[in-house]
């Protein structure tokens, strides 16, 4: 298993980079992963990041259209904070593993 | 898995000719999926895939339960012909397969041609086939953004990385 080492703190990810431990994230690990991606993180994308982490937490599958029901966002604004492609790069930034949904 | 390679998909054009549940929804399934990976697409609908941005028809499409031979009963036995011919049954059969769909969370075609949209999937008809079942731009869903030529799809399908696929 790869080692990976963000705001100092070693976690464990897989070879695409995901995290396999989501319990080692934080939210200063989730600005540095952000910007390896070239992206600045604001309130909304951690409004979304939280609602990805509460999900994957309880247990429920991750797809585009719970984005839509999340009553965080709607997907027009998710590809708009997350572009190319939203929910594979949304959950890397939240340390969860990426999605395995079709949709 | 490595998926990395060296001539990547960067565009997708979708061309779907049928109208059943099971042929648009493999067109936007493919779409969508496309879309959430980043890839330019567009779907292009024609002759009875035209029944899926209808407005009066995308949200009632139907499987076919005569000549399906795929088609089975809960269990597994095959769907007997005569068994289709019933009143009611493709109905059933159809509210069946959006109920399983439903159980995955896959979307009705309307919400699903949100999501295609919303990621800045492009949906278009095709000219011909509209003027052959005598359609008016009116008559499509408010997802599609154009009436196409074959010429003009053929143009907004180039590029580098672009794919045709005929669902």
């Amino acid at each position: 298993m790869a080692q990976k080492t963000y705001a100092g703190v070693k976690v464990d990810v897989n070879d695409e980079g995901y995290f396999t431990n989501p319990s080692q994230w934080t939210k200063e690990i989730a600005l540095e992963i952000a910007k390896e991606e070239n992206l600045s993180l604001t309130g909304q994308h951690f409004a979304i990041i939280e609602f990805l982490r509460s999900r994957y937490l309880g247990g429920e599958a991750l797809s585009i259209r719970s984005i839509n029901h999340s009553g965080v966002t709607d997907v027009k604004t998710f590809y708009q904070l997350f572009p190319g492609a939203p929910l594979k790069k949304a959950t890397k930034i939240a340390g969860i593993p990426k999605p395995v949904s079709c949709i | 898995m490595n998926t990395e390679n060296n001539y990547p998909i960067k565009k997708v054009n979708i061309i779907c000719a049928k109208g059943a549940i099971e042929d648009v929804y493999a067109t936007l399934v493919m779409g969508n999926g496309a879309v959430m990976e980043g890839i330019e697409t567009n779907i292009f609908f024609t002759f009875f895939g035209l029944d899926a941005i209808v407005k009066t028809r995308m949200n009632k499409l139907h499987t076919a339960v005569v000549g399906n031979s795929a088609l089975r009963l809960p269990g597994g036995l095959r769907m007997p012909t005569l068994l289709g011919i019933i009143p009611g049954m493709e109905s059933f059969i159809s509210w069946m397969m959006m109920r399983e769909m439903e159980k995955l969370d896959i979307p009705p075609v309307g919400e699903f041609m949100d999501l295609i949209t919303a990621g800045g999937g492009k949906i278009y008809a095709c000219k011909l086939a509209m003027d052959m079942f005598k359609f008016k731009p009116e008559d499509l869903c408010e997802h599609v953004s154009g009436v196409l030529t074959i010429g003009e799809f053929y143009a907004h399908a180039g590029g580098e990385g672009s794919q045709i696929i005929f669902t």
